[in-house]
Parts: C-alpha cells; structure tokens; sequence
C-alpha cells in the first residue's frame, strides 16, 4: 500500500490529478506550485521531469520543458528539491518524464532517490512493457513505487489486460490517441471507448487525461472512470498567470466547482 | 548470402544490448503493425518483384561500381566509387522510400510522413509518393530548411508540404521529434517513412534490408570486374548510418574485409561543436531506440555540429553501436575542412561533385596508408547539387 492505493480507497470517485513540469516557471517553483496545488484541493500530483526530446508532448509541454531546463532543472536538482517534499505534501506525488535522463541517472539509484522522497509513482510512458516486467518490477515493488501504464483508443482488449494485471495503482487512459495538449474529441467513438473500459471491470482504478481542460471536460470523464488528468491546460496558465497561489486555487476551483 | 545472424538483429528487435522499441504506449499499435508485418510482406516474391524492377527501371540501378582511376593514381591504390548519387533524386535515400511507400501500401496506408536533414530524404520520399499517388509531409529543421533550400524547392514541386521543425536545434533530431509526434496523433491511416538505420525495431532492420541492394551489387560488379569476391576495404559516411549499412551488409560475415563508418567530426572532436557520435556518445535513448547518444550527464540530448546537414544527427543507427562495439565496423571522423577539401579533390580529378557527406567519406583517404594492392570501395552515397552553396561559400568560387 501507499499513498496511491490508499487514495484510491478513501476517495472512489471525481479524483483530480495536475500535472506540472519540475522547475517551471521558476526553478525554485516546484514545491511552492505542488503546496498551492494541494491546498487548491488537487488530489494527486505528476510532477515532469523535463528531457531536451519531447517526442510525445505538444507545443505546451514541449515549452515548459525548454523553460525549466534553461531555469537549470535536472534530475539531480528536482531530487534535491524533494527531500522536503513530504514535509509540505501529504498528497500521493508521482514523477512523469523520458527514460533517457533515468537512464543517465541510473534505474536503481533513481528509485532510490524517489523512496529517499516519497514518491510513490511513476510514469515513463516510453519504457517497454516487457522491460519493465522482466527487469524492474522487483525494484519498484522493493521501493514502493507503482508503475503507470498508459491506454489509448488504439491499444488493443488483451493489451489492456495484460497492463491491468501489471499495473498496481492506477491506469492513465488517454482520451484519444495524441500528443498532449490538443482538444477532446467529443465524438461518439471517444464515448464507446470510455464506456468500453469502463465495462472490462479492470482490477485497477482508472485516470483519464489528455484534453480535460475545463469544468465541462472533467465532469464528463469523471463519469467514465475514477479522476481525471489535466497537463498543458494548468502549464498554459502558469504560462500566463503566474504560480501564485491564488491563481492556483482560482484555477482547481473553476474545474471542481467549488465554493 | 548471410550465413548466421551475428551482427543482425535478434528476435526482441536488439543488437547486442542496443536497439528495442522505447516508445510510448500512442506509438505502440503502429510499430506492432509493423513489426507483425514488415518481414512477411517484403519477402514475398511479389514484393521483391515490384521493389527490384521499380529500382531498375525507375531509379536506374544497378549503379555503377567505378574504378576511379585519377584518384586512384593519387593515393596509389586501387579505389571504386560505388556509385550511389547517379540514383535518381541523386541519393541512395530512394532505396528506402521505394522499398517503405510500397509496404505502407500493401498496410493499406494512405498518407506518408517523413523527416529530412540535407532534404535528400525528403526529396526522395516526396518522390516516391508523387510516382504512387499519396498525400506526403515531410519535417524538416527550420535550420537544414536555409542551407538546402533547392531541396526544399524540389520537394514542393513534387507536390508535398514541408512543414519546418522550429524547436531544438532546428535540425534533423528536432525534424523527426515532429514526424513522430505527426505519427502519434494519425495513428491509423499514415505510414512513417523514417531516412536511416534509426528508430524503433523494426526500423533499423527494414531500411538496412532495402539498402542492402548496394552491397549486393558491389559484390557482382567487383566479381566482373577484378575477380576478386570482396575488397579489402569498404568506407561509407555515416549520419543515422543507412548507405553504411548498405555498403556494408553483405560482407558483416566476411571478416577479412574491413569496414569503415566515417562520422562528421565537425570542427574537431574536442571543439563543441561536432557529430562524432561513438567518440562523444554514450549508451540513451533516442526517438525510440537504444544506441550511442551525444548527451549531457543528466541526459539530454546535446545539439550536434556539421557542416554537412545528413549527416548532423546526435546518435547512430543501434546497429552502428553493436558494430562498434562488437569491434567489427572501425568508426573514424572528419572534419567540416578535412570534408570540403575532399570535395573538391574529387571534383577536379574524377568530374564528379558529391555531397559533402559523401566527401566526408572520401575524405578518409588522406589518412591511409596504402601498399598499393588493395582495393577499395568507397560508398558515393549522392551528389553535391544540393551543396553547392556550401561549396560556393566555403571556397569563394
Ligand atoms: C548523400 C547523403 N549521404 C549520407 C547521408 C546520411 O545518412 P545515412 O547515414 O543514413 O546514410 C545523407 C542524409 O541525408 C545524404 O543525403
């Protein structure tokens, strides 16, 4: 069990996860905007590590990365600025990013590394399903980290499968099959997809991302699975707004409808 | 030809330990496509009927095996020019496009992507689709788009849509970062032609498969024309390593014939600014495969330098690392002056401009030392119309 699993249990529904890039706007802005976020009524965080070749991030991500590497973001450095993660964040916390600089960093150093912080997740959309079974399962397992598989529209049934029987803390259903930060497909194929999932009845709870950015979005996809992702609409206002926290609350309040 | 599999790829899509498939979960139904169809399909004899006869008729191979014998008189030795640039388009890049447009329509697919450096990709992949009837875009860097302007030209008036890569460095990496991502979200109608030994298996063992006619023949035409049933040397530049891989293939087993990739080591290994991959490299991931990668200790990928734009890649083909690993292929470079230089030696004693990636190749030459018996191939992978610019600029012609 951790935070991830326990979440899922207490809260079995209209989750809400932000996912944000380490290290943007400022560099320093990585636990400020994670407290904001939690104090905001967030549920759970990603928190991107940003890599030079962003190959499955639209122009957004592919910005915010750009931005905090200038800023000087590296794994090294998110690393140091986590260790008092968990003196601000109760929230489960898990960390997205490229398996290149993980590589770099070494696999079992960087599980380490996140255990040392209390992280509880991660999602490396570009490491192989066979890689991890046969070579890594053990070490997240050892450090209590769940693993994050991602579906998409395209991904076929017993592909599915084969990720819910890997997967122990959620899986991160793609709204369409596309890079991050373009608009939902509002058609009756996304629908018959949602639904399909939602009848598979997988052991793990699901997350739906990719192109929730309103109000209007999340409460449609929380009615098909247990939360809802949103990435490039929250940088996008950090771009123009700012981290300060009362943009921050301003922004979870408009998508939750609080108050 | 090949005897056993020792330097190709294994069944989990690996050499040794480079190669595989790191792409996210929105690439995988597309590359498993691929993957489950690439070998059934090419190998069929209609296949390989329709590849080899649109080669011969409408590419014009076989290309020449050219004993050159000014240049030869110059370094005392016996070298060949494989004869690559006469190709129509005027690159090997059209073995590929050829072998890849007619897989992607026994797939069913109906529109074709693709990245470019020097545009010869590019203007080889447009070619192809004009020929076959299919919508094409081709990513370019924003960078490569000004120093290869007529291919940028061409491809238009081939009737395909450049689209400039603008994020990055401008260049090839950054034009295929776009072509992938243009792959993620048409995931279903759209074929990637990707231009080298690069990318997710089964990337790198299809193009060496459809290169692999340049070897095949330099073994035939060496056998006409010396007798000898392989050379003593065969020298090809290497950016993602697709004309390497191609000169090479058919003499991987042959151990007594030496192999040499020849990177662009820009203005000098040690200056910052070069493409020297395995002597700058290390073990990463890049656009979906393991291999050797110029990158920072944190892990990112560091922006190469040449002043040749195919050849301007942070990485090679998985492949190219297991060789140079393995010991079997000798990897060396060649600077942008070392490049030029040989251009235009060629130029003047040969009446045959290459491309400045070519001329990294010939430009290795310099630096042998020759008993004057062996013979030599040297992979002509195009030809310089497309540099002359560069060559006007650089040499205030
Ligand atoms: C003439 C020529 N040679 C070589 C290359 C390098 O590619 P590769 O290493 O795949 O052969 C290019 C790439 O654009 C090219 O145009």
């Amino acid at each position: 069990m951790n935070r991830i699993n326990e979440l899922f249990k207490k809260k079995p529904g209209k989750l809400l996860s932000i996912y944000f890039t380490a290290g943007y706007p400022g560099l320093e802005d990585t636990i400020p905007v994670a407290r904001a976020l939690q104090e905001a009524g967030a549920d759970m965080l990603e928190i991107g590590f940003p890599f030079s070749d962003p190959l499955a991030d639209g122009p957004v991500i592919q910005h915010s990365s750009e931005v905090a590497l200038k800023n000087g973001m590296s794994l090294r450095k998110l690393f140091s600025q986590l260790k008092e993660l968990r003196e601000h964040v109760r929230i489960p916390v898990l960390l997205m990013g490229y398996l290149n600089p993980v590589f770099q960093y070494g696999m079992e150093n960087f599980c380490a590394s996140c255990a040392e912080c209390g992280i509880d997740g991660l999602i490396l959309p570009d490491l192989p399903m066979t890689e991890f079974e046969t070579q890594y399962q053990d070490l997240f397992r050892r450090h209590n980290l769940s693993n994050i598989f991602l579906v998409t529209p395209e991904s076929r049934e017993e592909r599915i499968r084969r990720i819910d029987q890997l997967s122990d803390g959620f899986i991160y259903a793609l709204s369409s099959s596309s890079t991050t930060g373009k608009q939902m497909d509002s058609t009756l194929q996304t629908e018959k997809y949602f639904e399909k999932l939602q009848s598979m009845n997988l052991r793990n709870p699901l997350m739906i991302g990719f192109g929730v950015n309103d109000r209007e979005s999340f409460q449609k996809v929380v009615s098909y699975a247990h939360g809802a992702i949103i990435g490039s609409a929250f940088i996008r206002l950090l771009d123009k707004e700012g981290a300060r926290p009362e943009v921050i609350r301003r922004f979870i309040h408009s998508i939750l409808g609080s108050n | 030809m090949k005897t056993e599999n020792k330097y190709g790829v294994d069944e989990r899509g690996f050499y040794g330990r480079f190669g595989g498939a790191y792409i996210p979960e929105m690439l995988y139904p597309n590359i498993e496509e691929l993957r489950e169809n690439y070998l059934r399909i090419i190998e069929t004899p209609e296949f390989r009927k329709e590849f080899e006869g649109l080669l011969a008729d409408y590419v014009g191979r076989p290309t020449p095996l050219y004993l050159a014998q000014r240049l030869s008189e110059h370094y005392g030795t016996t070298i060949y020019l494989k004869r690559e640039d006469l190709n129509h388009t005027g690159a090997h890049k059209i073995n590929n496009t050829i072998g890849q447009l007619l897989l992607a329509e026994k797939l069913g697919k109906k529109r074709i992507i693709a990245e470019t450096g020097a545009g010869q990709h590019g203007v080889a992949t447009a070619t192809v689709c004009a020929l076959r009837g299919l919508e094409c875009v081709v990513y370019m860097g924003e960078v490569d788009m000004q120093r290869q302007a007529p291919n940028v030209a061409r491809m238009k008036m081939l009737g395909a849509t450049v689209v400039p890569a603008t994020c990055g460095s401008k260049t090839l990496k950054d034009a295929t970062n776009e072509a992938l991502r243009d792959w993620i979200n048409n995931p279903v109608d759209t074929h990637y032609i990707i231009g080298s030994v690069v990318g997710p298996h089964p990337y790198p063992d299809m193009v060496a498969r459809f290169q692999s006619v340049i070897s095949r023949e330099i073994r035939r035409q060496l056998l006409e024309k010396s007798g000898k049933e392989v050379p003593d040397q065969v020298i090809a530049c290497v950016g993602g390593g697709s004309n390497a891989m191609g000169a090479f293939y058919h003499f991987l087993d042959d151990e007594s014939v030496k192999l040499i990739g020849v990177e662009a080591g820009g203005e000098g290994v040690d200056t910052g600014r070069s493409a020297a991959t395995t002597v700058l490299g290390k073990d990463g991931i890049i656009h979906g495969s393991r291999s050797l990668l110029m990158q920072t200790d944190d892990g990112q990928i560091i922006e190469p330098h040449s002043v040749s734009a195919g050849l301007d890649y942070p990485g090679i083909g998985p492949q190219h690392a297991h060789l140079h690993e393995t010991g079997r292929v000798q990897f060396v470079n060649i600077t942008d002056q070392e490049a030029m230089e040989a251009g235009l030696l060629l130029s003047k004693l040969e009446g045959i401009i290459p491309a400045i990636e070519s001329s990294h190749a010939l430009a290795w030459l310099k630096k042998m030392e020759f008993t004057g018996r062996e013979s030599i191939v040297i992979s002509l992978s195009g030809r310089g119309d497309k540099d002359l610019q560069t060559y006007i600029d650089f040499f205030r012609l």
